[in-house]
């Protein structure tokens, strides 16, 4: 099985360097006959797929076969792991991650090279780009981090386990998703070398690629925040943001590929940012890949961090050769990227878009600065320094504001230029609406004055009620102009609203959501904490809850033995809840994990840990954190998520409406109400 | 009660209570104080986690630690003895965050001074397309000598500045 394997991802690469030299061989000749040698290029790019499934089956196989003579099922598995976690075994270490990004990378080309009678010329060269990265990945397979490379030693009996942190349902997702999200930046970074290479004329290449983006950041988006929402459940801290470095790494693709989301449209509708929004595409692909330099290296201490490896240098010469093709055509063909329009007013769409990448490029530099400086720090005085959460918080909080400040009034600017008129008409009431939160909460004890997490807490959640409103408002209005038209009723209207200009109306509900995911993160200056020894009877203050420890309890089971304590919860007299916070053994890998129980509602969450026993005193530990509106942040995903598909549904054609006399017209083009555009 | 509790001349008790009230004080400002610093500390052990809030099972780092941290403060030590002390036990990077001398100031600087050249980089950048003059349409038949459209454009033209329109808009 494992000769097999090797074979496949050798083929592989033998197809993917095929599809690469031919490719671009073909590309370059323009010759009669280089449409059929690029053909051949192409299905080579395709047969590649092919062989790396077969690949990741074969290690899946093996998993779930439990064949231990497969080094890395051996390090990753073992007989009693769950099924689910066996599947996930191939994302699990390093050479299996590998080659799972590598599945995922050939089948994104698998489904572009399919679909290259859109553009056959454009289409070629995306796929030489692809086949490009492919090659890297297969040398890496083959030569540096083999996933079927055998033991030397006897076949033992039984593997040493999977990681009990990777135990968990949603890292059968999470890792997916990131890497679809990392993996499918490289898509409309390929169309934008090939269109920067051939000098591809007009803005065609950014509406072919307009979906692979989409898609790409909704996955980017679930995976950053699926991880964030495995930190929170697993790693038991109370927390779900910890600013570790590998959390960093899906950060700042995430921020720069948003940025490039954001001024595309600035390309779309008026020609300008062409350069800006080539390097935008550039920097989120290459900040996928540091990224996973950053975490294969060492270079960089992170609890999330492979182990160090040799694996670390080839990242390294990628990211310079990638860097220095890029700017060699970049050099070479940038007169093509003059832009085509004039600014005609400060206050308008575009200018918000400058800004707005402006914000998220200086977010995306400060995760990177605050990522490396421990390294630089070590360079320029010899002592490595920690660059903590706290660093993060600091800098970063003043610019993620901005940012929702910009996210509220951005949408409602008209291109071109925006009146006052305009201005007052769209945000008196939205603003009004925000200061009335500000005043409710300050009402309600949130003393800005008294701390500046508090006065950080109020105007992000002004703000995300400015967002909310002018979301809110925006629908109504246009709900309402189209109900006036065809007579039909607000909500009916509203969906009609969306289904002419989904991306737009997408866009702003994914908006919304970012709006939800503010309002979750504002309730962390008011998170509460307490530790407590507790025995059989004992009671532990928690806000207005009362935790009463019931008892304690064992299980166990093939994979783990665990420790339970069952903690009821009082509010005044009355229970509300049990909870079981866990203490697990995992035999295979003789590693112990805290399991924490969560009470989430809309309010807050009741977080509880069961630490251990006192080394000293042989009582248990319990921790329980209360952290107040954390569910919304998921929530918020899941409307990000949502108004992520409601952008890729295609747009409805014009319809044609009915109005009150009976007589059928044309909905007049000033039915789309303000913002003009998306 | 109060006068009660003169009267019965049991002022001699007054100053154990002053100071079983200060204790009490202490020990409040102790564990603020241990609470204050513990955030400051990270654990070495390297889970990358603030010293209080490290919760990995049998850590061999945070307990020690967080028990120097308690005794130290105990003691009466200043925050600046302890923080010194830690930093010379375990080195700089028990600190959870760069301090603000020498190189370090620089981590602290740079996103500053990042958003301060980004704000005036996109001010001039946006100040130049300003007073940049219109891009001429392709073939430039279509402009009059002022760079504006000319009064008689030809359909395919008329066509292109449409299309233009409906991207600008898409309505």
């Amino acid at each position: 099985m494992a000769e097999l394997g090797s074979f496949v991802l050798l083929l592989a690469l033998i197809l993917s360097g095929y599809s690469f030299l031919v490719g671009l061989i073909a590309l370059i000749r323009k010759q009669p006959g280089s449409e059929r040698l690029s053909e051949t290029a192409r299905r080579a790019g395709i047969a590649s797929f092919g062989a790396v499934f077969i690949g990741a089956v074969i290690l899946v196989t093996a998993a779930f076969r439990n064949d231990f003579s497969i080094s890395y099922i051996l390090h990753h598995s073992n007989r009693d792991l769950p099924l689910p976690y066996k599947f996930a075994t191939l994302w699990s270490g390093q050479e299996g991650s590998l080659l799972f990004w590598s599945l995922l990378l050939s089948g994104y080309g698998l489904v572009l090279r399919l679909r290259h009678k859109t553009d056959v010329r454009l289409f070629a060269h995306a796929s030489v780009v692809i086949a490009a990265v492919q090659v890297f990945f297969l040398l890496l397979l083959n030569f540096a981090a083999k996933p079927f490379a055998v033991i030397q030693t006897a076949v033992p009996p039984d593997g040493n386990g999977l990681n009990p942190l990777l135990q968990y349902p949603e890292m059968v997702i999470h890792p997916p998703m990131l890497y679809l999200g990392y993996v499918g930046f490289t898509v409309p970074f390929a169309f934008a070398l090939g269109a920067l290479a051939m000098k591809y004329p007009g803005e065609k290449w950014i509406h072919i690629t307009r979906r692979w983006t989409m898609v790409t950041w909704g996955f980017l988006t679930c995976g950053v925040f699926l991880g964030a929402h495995w930190a929170y459940s697993v790693l038991g801290w109370g927390g779900y943001w910890g600013w570790d470095p590998v959390e960093n790494a899906s950060l700042m693709p995430w921020l720069v590929g948003t940025a490039f989301l954001h001024s595309v449209m600035m390309q779309e509708k008026r020609g300008m940012l062409k350069t800006w929004n080539m390097w935008l595409v550039f920097g989120t692909f290459w900040l996928a890949i540091l990224g996973t330099f950053l975490t294969r290296s060492g270079i960089i201490s992170s609890v999330h961090a492979f182990a160090q490896s040799s694996i670390g240098d080839w990242f390294f010469w990628f990211l310079i050769v990638s860097l220095g093709t890029f700017t060699f055509f970049f050099i070479k063909n940038r007169s093509h990227l003059r832009s085509e329009h004039k600014l005609e007013s400060l206050i308008s769409r575009e200018s918000s878009f400058l800004f707005n990448n402006l914000l998220f490029v200086l977010a995306c530099f400060t995760v990177l600065w605050g990522t490396w400086f421990p390294k630089i720090s070590e360079l320029a005085q010899g002592k490595k320094v920690t660059v903590g959460a706290a660093f993060y918080n600091k800098v970063t909080i003043p610019v993620a504001l901005l940012l929702l400040l910009l996210t509220a009034v951005g949408p409602l600017l008209a291109w071109r230029k925006t009146s006052f008129e305009s201005l007052k008409r769209n945000f008196l009431w939205s603003s009004l609406g925000a200061l009335a939160v500000g005043i409710v909460l300050i009402g309600l004890g949130v003393k800005p004055w008294n701390d500046i997490s508090y006065l950080y807490a109020l105007m992000a959640a002004m703000l995300a009620a400015l967002v909310a409103f002018t979301v809110i408002s925006e629908f109504i209005r246009g709900g309402r102009v189209i109900s006036g038209h065809t007579g039909e009723n607000l909500a009916a209207s509203m969906i009609r609203l969306w289904h002419r200009n989904t991306r737009r109306y997408g866009g702003y509900i994914v908006h919304f959501g970012v709006a939800l995911v503010f309002i979750g993160i504002l309730g962390t200056p008011f998170n509460r904490e307490a530790e407590k020894e507790m025995a059989f009877g004992d009671k532990m203050a928690l806000g207005p809850y009362t935790l009463l420890c019931r008892s304690y309890t064992q299980e166990e089971n093939a994979n783990y033995s665990s420790d339970l304590a069952i903690i009821q919860i009082f509010k005044g007299d009355k229970q509300i809840d049990t909870l079981y916070p866990e203490s697990r053994f995992y035999t295979a890998s003789q590693q112990q994990q805290h399991v924490p129980a969560i009470r989430s509602t809309l309010k807050e969450d009741i977080y509880v840990v069961y630490e251990g026993q006192n080394q000293d005193t042989g009582r248990p530990i319990i921790k329980a954190h209360l952290n107040p509106m954390v569910s919304w942040i998921w929530i918020g995903l899941i409307v990000m998520v949502f108004g992520t598909i409601l952008s890729l549904v295609p747009n409805a054609v014009p319809m044609r409406a009915t109005v009150r006399d009976g007589a059928e017209a044309r909905l007049p083009a000033h039915a789309d109400p303000v913002g003009a555009g998306d | 009660m109060l006068f009660s509790f003169f009267r019965e001349k049991r002022l001699h008790l007054v100053p154990a209570l002053l100071l079983g009230v200060l204790l009490l004080m202490g020990a409040g400002d102790d564990s603020a104080r241990i609470d204050r610093i513990g955030h400051q500390l990270m654990c070495v052990c390297g889970c990358n986690q603030v010293l209080l809030e490290c919760n990995h099972v049998g850590c061999s780092y945070s307990t020690r630690m967080r028990d120097e941290l308690t005794a130290a403060v105990t003691r009466g030590d200043s925050d600046n003895i302890v923080v010194q002390w830690f930093i010379q036990t375990y080195g700089t990077t028990v600190l959870t965050v760069p301090t603000d001398h020498g190189f370090n100031r620089v981590a602290w600087i740079m996103p500053y001074l990042a958003l301060v050249l980004g704000i005036g980089a996109v001010v001039v950048i946006a100040g130049t397309w300003r007073n940049r003059p219109s891009w001429p349409p392709s073939g430039g038949s279509a402009s009059g000598p002022d760079g504006r459209p000319s009064g008689g454009s030809s359909d395919s033209e008329l066509d292109r500045f449409r299309d233009q329109a409906r991207r600008e808009t898409q309505l």
